[in-house]
């Protein structure tokens, strides 16, 4: 145990960059760094996000008809599957600052393996939006409930599935650099470069992946679950 | 500065990680299965107050910041403080428009 605590210190050194006077403020500024940009994504997606609330105050009934064409089975599979990976994440991180790089790994293999899932179930989605015409552009299709008295105009429930392309195309290229990042600690981490004194990344990986995963709990809410109510 | 052998931020047990992920997954059956009930302007009510429960148990223990600097803390509060702006300001011109068109409305 005390040969591997001073290779684990010895790591760490070498890890410790010479700005910083010490690990621990190496530590707390690479974490305060990646919430500082963990805040400009919040604004990123907030963006979106403030266009879909005006387009849904301004439209709602043509937002309901939209999303009422949601597969609301696969979207809540896929929270659950988010949810799931962000658990393995967390443990895997744990792993990390227990210094057990072996878990570590195992336990961001399953996170990655949750994250592709995520996208398969995606693609499905996708695959069934793009068949029935639901994907904005001169292709796009939609049929309101009754035609005789149409409760809204499909040119509104367009701007719906506009800004569902984006938020969640938006939230599923985050996943893809998600799951690179995650290899990239796989990689490091069977190479030995994570010790209980260092595993700065690991942390930071985490705390992207949760965000992620942050995320994707407002969209599935707000584009899936607006209104059972069907328009009158 | 008291640490110094030790460099390793706050470890949470597996326990509460299964605990936190447990109370996700009930919380967004629950937000589904409220989804199909028909409660009015309360179905909307319901699943953002359920999201913003799933989103705080993300951040406070998947995201450690319950057992961060005060320094994240802050950045945290500053970040729903500009989106409160962003979206906040911004809805208060939408949803008031309609004021000026329909007097009394």
């Amino acid at each position: 145990m005390a040969t591997s605590d001073i290779g684990d210190i010895q790591v760490a050194e070498r890890a410790l960059q010479h700005h910083f006077a010490d690990m621990e403020q190496q530590r707390d500024t690479s974490s305060f760094g990646m919430w500082m940009f963990l805040l400009t994504e919040i604004m990123f997606f907030g963006g979106l996000f403030c266009a879909y609330l005006v387009y849904r105050a301004s439209y709602y009934q043509a937002f309901v008809e939209g999303s009422q064409k949601m597969n609301i089975v696969l979207g809540a599979t896929n929270t659950a599957v988010l949810i799931c990976s962000s658990l393995t994440m967390a443990l895997g991180v744990r792993a990390a600052q227990m210094g057990k790089p072996k878990l570590m790994v195992i336990l961001l293999l399953i996170t990655i393996l949750f994250g592709f899932g995520f996208l398969g179930i995606k693609a499905v989605e996708y695959h069934e939006h793009w068949e029935n015409h639901e994907f904005p552009g001169p292709n796009f299709h939609f049929e309101t409930g009754n035609p005789a008295h149409p409760a809204s105009d499909p040119q509104h429930t367009q701007i719906y599935f506009s800004l569902y392309w984006a938020m969640t195309g938006l939230h599923a290229l985050h996943m893809v650099i998600g799951i690179g990042l995650v290899a990239w600690l796989v990689i490091a981490g069977l190479m030995g470069a994570y010790t209980p004194h260092y595993y700065n990344p690991v942390e930071n990986v985490g705390l992207y992946w949760h965000f992620v995963d942050l995320v994707w709990i407002y969209l599935f809410p707000m584009l899936y679950l607006i209104s059972k109510k069907h328009g009158v | 500065m008291q640490e110094t052998t030790e460099s390793v931020g706050h470890i949470v047990p597996a326990k509460l990680y299964v605990t936190i992920w447990a109370i996700l997954m009930a919380m967004t059956i629950t937000t589904v299965l409220v989804a199909r009930a028909d409660i009015g302007p309360f179905n909307v009510v319901v699943a953002l107050v359920i999201a913003t429960i799933k989103a705080t148990l993300v951040v406070l223990f998947f995201m450690h910041l319950r057992y961060s600097p005060k320094l994240t803390m802050a950045t945290v509060v500053a970040a729903m403080f500009f989106l409160f702006l962003l979206l906040g300001l911004t809805m208060t011109d939408y949803l008031t428009r309609a004021w000026l068109t329909n007097p009394g409305y």
